[in-house]
């Protein structure tokens, strides 16, 4: 029963997921037991580049869920993913140790050229990873609880939502750039050494880094089919394009959109913990306000509101950034400014949506014997919402 | 199966329910449920309402006309929560002050609305509009976890034959015929088992077999539920009415049954040229 | 009062000396084989060249020796001096006094000065200052000569324009640079009435020696007096320093006037999402930097021929955007917003392919740099205040426009009720995109101010962006006074949390303070009511 309306109702999602789980076991073999000659073998390099595309996939599912399905644009949500990024950074710190340049016991290298004295107490307790765990899910979730609150329960909706969440999240650059804050100011949290243990820059922690990434991904994935299918994900639709209805329809709207809110804030916090490790760094660019938009364009180039259109979105754009980047990187800009419009002006609905327009035309010309598949119908106007 | 009879026993369904919302059932033993006393709302310094007092009966059918501007859409948002008056005071029944609730308190309290402009959720097929109307939990832990019960099902099943809507059920709604939009949103309506039915402009765009249909439904519904209609139909509204009540200029002009009102000479005065 | 008499006077002077310019009108053949001279021969033939010099009565004497006693003065080797900097890091030629372009100064040579050579200038450079025509250079010099120390020679010299000075900003300054000589006096009275005499001095010098006599004079009522004249003075040095504050407030309000107030008319009258508002700002101040480059010879002129030329550019590119993007999204506000971000995304690598990602300069004409100073601890440099006047102007041209002329009614129109205003003959897209391109030039305008005061780089208008839609949902979406009062309020907040927090944490406690805000009030200070707000 909870197959079939995750799952087999779903057939887009299938296959990504299905193309995902391949992967997940194909990548790691290939590169660890093929010789470097083999045509099959895997690089390194693109072991983590596929880790980090995963992370922002399941970024890019956070944003659609909320933009998608509840019609919250948040042009912010790379804040809650650079703190998850940055909570996990803290515990990656705190293994150092006495491995860092200066060697001090307890504290980080940037804390001794400081002249700090003592831990401050908001690094007390990484160097336990059960409450780092704990951390990157607690604040990116408390900051959305409070922030979200304070906006839902005024009202604040539409552009003006759209423009505070980029306030924030710039507000969160300028107060990590400082050095006072205690996060490394500039240059942020890098030199890691080990996770859990393991030497982090080893083949096989690469490899589980990069399997544990495909793993929230799917489990993100379905957590989210699970929740636009419920009644929930219905209300959520109705909010998203008739908010003033569903409220007189008896529907608490505030609530609504805080939780999914939060639960959204959370999956781009575990996002931005799995990143950390595979990339090597945090620093206070990720906060930017350009990377938090850029995930909107991902969603939207992918096709908005299908949530396996999100993990499109993101492969293609980032495969399409590493390919311009390494080949002309003055392009990348451009290219990336064009997507901005050109899926606004003629694909509203991404490329999960041209694609099941062509399918569609095809079976037109040639008249299917099955009755029309039910996947996406949930969606039909992600225009709709304003 | 007529469509009156559906209605009617659509009707036996939507008995009064105590609503987790409001604790006590509502106290009518005084006659009104609806006191709507001394309102009145501006907006930058134009008042839509001025010092508006209207009572409905428990179970009433009462018509609202007026020429444009008379305040009738502002009296429906004073009442259901989207618009905060200046002065008065709104109860329903004796003791629930509708003023101190939001939106969706008075929507799960028993009074429902159906806009002039018919909004239903058009990405949502018919069968969807007619459950998320429907009166059960609309906390968010409970949609999240638990679907709707079989009698909640089989009463959706019920509305979509009273609504004429049963082929269409996994439709897009945003596919619906206007006509066919405005009665999904009657259907959800019923859904959401009011004891007050605030009814805008159901008319608006239907055809005149769909116009006498309407007014089938809306009198089958008087006696079990209140039903307050504005329209601008004046046909419509003498097929149906029983009491009348004129707006103009944000206050109430006239009340009494359809005849009084019309040989009224401040009315006459008011709609010279209409009717 | 008669400080405030300062003020005015010192803000109509500084008006009335703006179109200072070409003034190389008459050529001095002796001046220029001076100048020729100045690096040849032995120290004595030097110091007898700047004698000779000083004797020229040359306008251009101040300039060249102040920038010789700086080492400023420079040359290609061996060759007579040719340019000299200014201490803003401009640089000018020395015999026609206009301001170049060409910055390549690093293989120049200064030509050289001994302590001796210094001496001299020193004195001569503070005798032709006491005597310039400008009351603020007056000014300056003898607070430079206060601040080095007076002595019995500069008190001569202080008599002497003494008896000749006319503005009270000037004598103020003599009669305290002469208190501060008695205080010196052996005679108790003699300081008691030097106290008298300084109380009313906010010179830093004139504290320092009130303190020292304060708590060492062997006189007590000395001392007391001392003392209570202190007081008076930090009492009143606070007063300024609030007054300074609020005036720089009131300056970066003013910048983010300019930044915002194009956005006020494009989203908050037309309701379009315009992120690529800040790339508008940008391209106006690289409308500046370009004119400057095509008409190197007339600098002092550029910002004159750049703000035209600014806004057509502008507002060309504005139009093209409308017509060719944001017309295909109205009522679309999220996809309009991420349309043009992608647009500004473009715009952005546009200027770094073509021009370079590195910053460019702009230089400022000379009438434009330079420092106000109304007295010791209060002054502001002529930068902020033309920009303060520039802010307020555009202000009020664009309220006229929009108050006042058949498209500002038309716009008003099309705002409000879209299909009302087509149906009574309106044009609306043309309306639209003459709107549309009216609040982009204005951005462009916006550029060529903000090109005076920050770096010009591809990334100018990233900066503004935020703060431009802050200051117009603070105020109130369209309307056009609320962006003033909140521009303004949202510069002073700022400016008095800097001392406090630094420069961005007082940033991000505004931020935060205008997300709180957005909460309380979501439509703003001044929003706007009635049933079609409410939507």
């Amino acid at each position: 029963m909870l197959t079939q309306r995750l799952l087999t109702s779903d057939r887009g999602g299938m296959i990504v997921l299905g193309i995902i789980a391949v992967a997940l076991v194909l990548v790691p073999i290939l590169n660890m037991t093929l010789p470097r000659e083999s045509p099959f073998y895997v690089s390194n390099f693109t072991v983590a580049l596929l880790g980090k595309f995963l992370c922002f996939a399941l970024l890019a599912l956070a944003v659609d869920l909320i933009w998608g399905y509840a019609g919250i644009l948040s042009l912010g949500h790379g804040a809650f993913f650079a703190l998850g990024g940055y909570a996990m950074g803290m515990y990656l710190m705190r293994q150092i140790g006495e491995r860092g340049v200066y060697g001090h016991p307890e504290l980080l290298d940037f804390m001794v050229v400081m002249n700090w004295e003592s831990l401050p107490w908001y690094w007390q307790g990484f160097d336990m990873f059960w409450f780092a765990a704990l951390m990157i899910l607690l604040i990116p979730g408390l900051l959305a609880l409070v922030f979200g609150w304070l906006a839902f329960r005024s009202r604040v909706t539409g552009v003006y939502f759209a423009i505070i969440t980029q306030a924030l999240t710039y507000a969160l650059m300028l107060a990590f750039f400082r050095n006072e804050m205690g996060f490394g100011g500039n240059n942020g949290l890098n030199d890691f050494k080990t996770i859990l243990g393991f030497e982090i820059a080893t083949r096989a922690t690469r490899a589980g880094l990069f399997v544990a990434s495909g793993i929230a991904l799917i489990l993100g994935y379905l957590s989210c089919r699970y929740i636009v299918t419920s009644r929930m994900g219905r209300v959520l639709v109705s909010i998203r394009d008739a908010e003033s209805r569903t409220r007189f329809s008896g529907y608490k709207v505030e609530s609504y959109k805080l939780w999914v809110f939060v639960y959204s804030s959370m999956m781009a916090a575990v996002a931005g913990a799995l990143y950390v490790p595979q990339v090597g760094i945090i620093n206070p660019g990720e906060f930017s306000p350009l990377n938090s938009i850029e995930v909107v364009v991902w969603v939207a180039t992918g096709g908005r509101g299908t949530l396996y259109g999100a993990i499109v979105g993101a492969f293609s754009v980032n495969y399409a950034k590493t390919f311009f980047t390494t080949w002309s990187p003055q392009t990348w800009l451009f290219v990336l400014g064009s997507l901005f419009v050109l899926v606004t002006l003629l694909l509203p609905k991404g490329l999960v949506g041209l694609f099941n327009h062509l399918k569609r035309k095809q079976r037109e010309d040639n008249p299917p014997p099955e009755a029309p598949s039910e996947d996406a119908a949930t969606i039909k106007s992600p225009g709709g919402a304003a | 199966m007529s469509i009156v009879k559906q209605a009617l026993r659509a009707g036996r369904h939507a008995l009064p329910k105590a609503d987790p919302n409001f604790g006590a059932p509502i106290d009518t033993s005084h006659g009104p449920i609806l006191y709507v006393e001394g309102i009145s709302v501006s907006f930058d310094g134009f008042k839509a309402l001025n010092d508006l007092n209207l009572y409905v009966d428990d179970g009433e059918l009462r018509c609202i006309i007026g020429p444009n501007g008379a305040g009738k859409t502002t009296m429906m948002d004073v009442i259901t929560g989207k618009t905060r008056p200046d002065e008065g005071s709104v109860f329903f029944g004796q003791s629930i002050n509708l003023l101190e609730l939001s939106e969706h308190q008075i929507a799960r309290g028993g009074i429902g609305r159906k806009f002039q402009k018919p909004t239903i959720f058009e990405a949502l097929t018919v069968y969807e509009n007619l459950e998320l109307a429907t009166a059960a939990n609309k906390r968010v832990w409970s949609t999240l976890t638990r679907e709707l019960n079989g009698a909640q099902k089989d009463r959706i099943e019920e509305v979509l034959h009273t609504i004429g809507l049963i082929t269409q059920r996994h439709q897009d709604a945003g596919a619906l015929s206007h006509g066919q939009k405005q009665w999904l949103e009657i259907g959800m309506l019923l859904m959401q088992e009011p004891r007050v039915l605030l009814v805008d402009e159901p008319v608006a765009g239907m055809t005149g077999e769909e116009v006498e249909h309407t007014a089938q439904l809306l009198t089958s519904l008087a006696g079990k539920h209140s039903v307050i209609v504005v329209e601008h139909d004046m046909a419509f509204v003498r097929s149906i009415a029983r009491t009348v009540t004129v707006l103009h200029q944000g206050s109430v002009l006239a009340e009494g049954s359809m005849d009084q009102v019309q040989n009224d000479p401040k009315v006459i005065e008011v709609y010279l040229g209409e009717t | 009062m008669i400080k405030y008499g300062h003020w005015f006077l010192a803000l109509l002077l500084s008006c009335a000396s703006v179109p200072a310019l070409a003034e190389n009108d008459q050529a001095n053949p002796d001046f220029e084989t001076l100048v020729q001279q100045l690096p040849q021969g032995n120290l004595r033939d030097r110091m007898a060249t700047i004698e000779a010099l000083v004797s020229s009565d040359d306008e251009r004497l101040l300039n060249l020796l102040t920038a010789l006693r700086n080492n400023d003065l420079l040359a290609d080797d061996g060759e007579p001096p040719r340019v000299a900097r200014r201490r803003d890091g401009q640089v000018f030629d020395v015999l026609s006094g206009e301001l170049l372009l060409d910055d390549t100064v690093e293989t120049l040579s200064r030509v050289p000065v001994n302590n001796m050579m210094r001496r001299q200038l020193q004195t001569t450079i503070a005798r032709l200052s006491l005597n310039n025509d400008s009351p603020q250079v007056r000014y300056r010099a003898v607070r430079q000569m206060i601040s080095d120390g007076v002595d019995a020679d500069i008190i001569a010299l202080l008599r002497e324009r003494d008896e000749i000075e006319t503005t009270l900003l000037v004598s103020n300054a003599i009669e305290t640079a002469f208190a501060l000589h008695r205080l010196d006096s052996d005679n108790p009275q003699t300081r008691l009435s030097a106290v008298e005499r300084l109380r009313g001095s906010l010179e830093s010098e004139a504290r320092n020696s009130l303190r020292r006599l304060a708590e060492n004079d062997e006189v007590t009522e000395v001392r007391e007096a001392a003392a209570e004249a202190l007081q008076s003075i930090e009492g009143r040095v606070t007063f300024y320093r609030a007054v300074e504050s609020t005036l720089f407030g009131l300056s970066l309000g003013s910048v983010l006037l300019l930044a915002a107030i194009g956005l006020a008319i494009t989203f908050g009258v037309m309701g379009v999402i315009n992120m690529a508002h800040g790339e508008l700002i940008m391209i106006g101040a690289y409308t500046t930097w370009m004119v400057q480059q095509l008409f190197p010879g007339l600098i002092e002129w550029s910002l004159l021929i750049a703000i035209p030329s600014a806004f057509v550019v502008t507002a060309l590119v504005g139009i093209a955007i409308e017509r060719g993007v944001i017309r295909f999204l109205y009522g679309r506000p999220l996809e309009t917003l991420l349309a043009t971000f992608g647009i500004s995304l473009i715009l952005q690598q546009a200027v770094r392919s073509l021009f370079s990602p590195l910053n460019r300069s702009v230089t400022s004409p000379e009438w434009i740099s330079g420092t106000l100073t109304i007295n010791p601890v209060l002054s502001i440099t002529y930068t902020r205040l033309y920009i303060f006047i520039f802010g307020l102007m555009v202000f009020f041209a664009l309220l006229l426009i929009m108050k006042k002329t058949a498209l500002g009614l038309k716009v008003r129109a099309v705002s409000q009720n879209r299909a009302m205003a087509r149906a009574v003959g309106v044009r609306s897209s043309w309306v639209d995109a003459l709107t549309f391109g009216l609040g982009s030039g204005i951005a462009g305008v916006a550029g060529v101010a903000l090109s005076q005061i920050t770096n010009v780089g591809p990334n100018l208008g990233q900066a503004y962006i935020i703060d431009s839609f802050m200051v117009v949902v603070f105020g109130g979406v369209g309307n056009l006074w609320g962006t003033l009062v909140s521009a303004m309020s949202l510069g002073i907040l700022n400016n008095y949390l800097e001392p406090w927090t630094g420069a961005m944490l007082a940033k991000v406690i505004v931020l935060v303070l205008l997300i709180l805000f957005i909460q309380k009030r979501p439509r703003g200070l001044f929003p706007q009511k009635g049933r079609a707000a409410d939507g």
